[in-house]
């Protein structure tokens, strides 16, 4: 494929509002997991909850958006100058010409499930407040984004549990090489919520301590939630230059032309096959994955720099993701999981951990799997455990969801 | 501009069993009765189709029939699902359980309840490894959908298959979301022309201009009724090989379908 180009990005997580402070945590190996303070679902956990979310007031013209996600969405939208950079793309290619194409697993859900508590006795309504077309319908986060942003591309969302905001940058890069779109902000919202937290734990997969990916003690998952954004054009041309004094050193502008522009180089799709919620044991379809990201990128297996695991801390995602990397890169490339920093944020994941595939290109930096003290004997790859500054050229990012759904993203410094 | 064949349909809906039946239907030359389907999607295990929801069962249905018909292996082609929100009724069972003290949620149901369920369904069901999407955009989601599986063959000059499906939310969900009866269709799209080929589809986005509407008052309640069901005027068409240009709300803008003869 041709590279993708990505001139601007952002994030916001558990780590913290944008790229400083992710940055940051990453190169102290802080993690952002808590003891679970979200009283929807007081289970005994640790949870990757963004501060600040309840505080953000949606605008009033788009007040019927008002839940969690989009909160959360609008929070993320507002860091890194990614909003402002937008709207110079608007400006440049017009706004019929930008797609908006979002990943999510649960949407506004947590509004449904405060509405479901205040239903009218008698006659079981819903009360008028809950809106479900805004808040509840899953492509709700997708039109919120587009009205926000003042964009009038299509807009949609992917929605395949822990991959979806992976596979946008895939629909993404089909859609700009046909032409019917130039620009594309793809990304990935998730948000905490009472059926993630239940629902995980009613398949014991919820850990009650701090989640620690490829440990040989890890006890399951953390859950998170996180948000991730990308704006996608053909052309590595910079947006025309901002007025004097009107944002020159926007901070967060990512269009370092002396490192080369950032780029999507590469990525992959396949499916298990297999189970609905336990992934092929021999990773067969996570190798595939990156097989087809590597052939798309044109690379061979040792260009690869360094691979940010999907890493969920199950035993069996870690086990079957270090199997199908066996596969395909033997076992010397260096690889860690973030989701001890970040928890695993779900459908948002693909998004938030393309965005720290792109700091540590950036930086320079190979972030150790936070939480991991000892590592599973059982598993073969190079796994980090402690955070390097290395210069890195080209990134993998994994995701894989339930349904056996699987996405594998290259992001490199184009040359 | 881009192009691909059609190369195989299914359908199933109220009066609508299958693409013969609706293609008669939408000829004019069946009455429309109305009679709501019982898809058996055969193509499941008995375990899996136990397991699964009714939105699977319709969907996967659909699939089976559009692959069967242009004899075509399931695991050549990626698959495209468009639904605006899947499987309500389970999802109605969720928040059920949810706002009971217990906040007991069966495994099941919750990985029933992921968006992408019909897809992993119809991975597990026939082997096949290719990509598998799912998609939603409310309203507009067999337009997002249509754009999706199109764009994917032709910029990876691969067969899509495209399965649309969705189906009424049980009470009191279906107060803030009316769906009239399930519908669901899959078409074949291939990016060059195959012997079973009915139809060529030229797309591209365009300024936004309203739906076409269906003729008889029945059909047209049923298109309005089931954003499934915005793919009728397109299964229209080809069903009566008319040469016919098609808008379709995309957001603020609309896909432009040309609809030409195979």
């Amino acid at each position: 494929m041709h590279p993708l180009f990505i001139t601007n990005y952002t994030l916001s997580s558990a780590l913290g509002h944008g790229k400083d402070a992710t940055r940051a945590a990453l190169l102290q190996g802080r993690s952002g997991l808590r003891a679970n303070d979200f009283s929807d679902a007081p289970l005994d956990t640790f949870i990757g909850r963004v501060d600040g979310v309840e505080d953000i007031s949606l605008p009033q013209s788009l007040e019927r958006f008002d839940c969690r996600n989009n909160r959360l969405a609008q929070l993320a939208l507002e860091q890194d100058g990614f909003a402002t950079a937008v709207a110079a793309a608007r400006e440049k290619y017009g706004a019929r010409r930008i797609a908006v194409i979002l990943g999510t697993s649960t949407s506004g859900i947590q509004a449904t499930e405060h509405a479901y508590r205040n239903r009218d006795p008698a006659s079981g309504a819903l009360p008028t407040s809950f809106h479900f077309a805004t808040t509840q319908s899953m492509n709700s986060v997708a039109e919120f984004v587009r009205h926000y942003l003042d964009l009038g591309g299509p807009a949609f969302v992917i929605s395949t549990a822990c991959s979806s905001s992976a596979k946008v940058f895939a629909s993404a890069a089909r859609l700009l090489q046909t032409g019917l779109c130039d620009v594309a902000v793809v990304g990935g919202v998730d948000s905490l919520c009472a059926m993630t937290l239940y629902g995980f734990n009613s398949l014991q997969l919820v850990s009650p301590e701090p989640c620690r990916p490829c440990d040989q003690d890890r006890k399951g998952i953390s859950i998170g939630e996180g948000a991730g954004f990308f704006l996608l054009e053909k052309t590595p041309l910079p947006n025309p230059l901002p007025q004097a004094g009107e944002g020159a050193n926007v901070k967060g502008a990512c269009f370092d032309l002396e490192a080369g522009p950032l780029a999507l180089l590469g990525y992959g799709e396949s499916s298990d096959a297999y189970h609905m919620s336990t992934p092929h044991p021999e990773g067969l379809g996570a190798a595939l994955a990156m097989q087809k990201a590597l052939a798309a990128a044109n690379l061979q297996p040792t260009e690869i720099d360094y691979i940010n695991m999907h890493g969920t801390s199950s035993r069996s995602n870690d086990s079957a993701e270090d199997q199908g990397m066996q596969r395909v890169f033997g076992t010397a490339t260096p690889c860690s999981s973030t989701k001890g920093a970040t928890g695993h944020t779900l459908g948002a994941a693909g998004a938030v951990e393309a965005a720290i595939a792109c700091i540590c290109l950036e930086s320079g930096l190979i972030p150790g799997s936070c939480n991991t003290r000892t590592l599973d004997p059982e598993l073969s790859c190079a796994i980090q455990l402690q955070t390097v500054s290395r210069p890195l050229r080209r990134v993998m990012s994994n995701s894989f969801g339930f349904g056996g759904n699987n996405c594998s993203l290259i992001f490199g410094v184009s040359s | 501009m881009i192009t691909v064949h059609v190369a195989g349909i299914g359908l199933c809906g109220p009066g609508m069993a299958d693409w013969a039946t609706g293609r008669a239907v939408l000829r004019g030359e069946t009455p429309y009765d109305g009679e709501l389907p019982k898809p058996a999607a055969t193509i499941l295990p008995p375990a899996e189709r136990r397991r699964c929801g009714p939105a699977t069962r319709i969907a996967l249905q659909v699939a089976q029939e559009a692959m069967t018909q242009a004899d075509f292996p399931p695991t050549q082609a990626a698959v495209v699902f468009a639904s605006s929100d899947a499987d309500g009724e389970n999802l109605h069972h969720i928040l059920e359980s949810l706002a009971q003290p217990e906040h007991e949620v069966s495994p099941t149901r919750f990985h029933n309840s992921v968006h992408n369920a019909a897809a992993g369904y119809w991975n597990i069901a026939t082997g096949a490894r290719t990509p598998a999407n799912s998609l939603a955009a409310f309203d507009a989601s067999f337009a997002a959908g249509l754009l999706e599986a199109t764009v994917q063959a032709v910029a990876e000059n691969i067969p899509v298959l495209l399965v649309v499906f969705d189906l009424p939310f049980p009470s009191p969900l279906n107060e803030g979301r009316p769906i009239v009866a399930p519908f669901s269709a899959a078409l074949l799209l291939t990016p060059q022309a195959t012997a079973t080929s009915m139809a060529r589809l030229q797309i591209s986005l365009g300024t936004e201009q309203a739906d076409n509407a269906m003729d008889r008052a029945e059909l047209e309640a049923l298109r309005n009724g089931n954003p499934a069901a915005r793919a009728l005027p397109l299964l229209q068409a080809i069903a009566n090989g008319q040469e016919q240009r098609l808008g379709l709300v995309c957001g603020v803008i609309s896909l432009t379908i040309e609809v030409e003869k195979a």
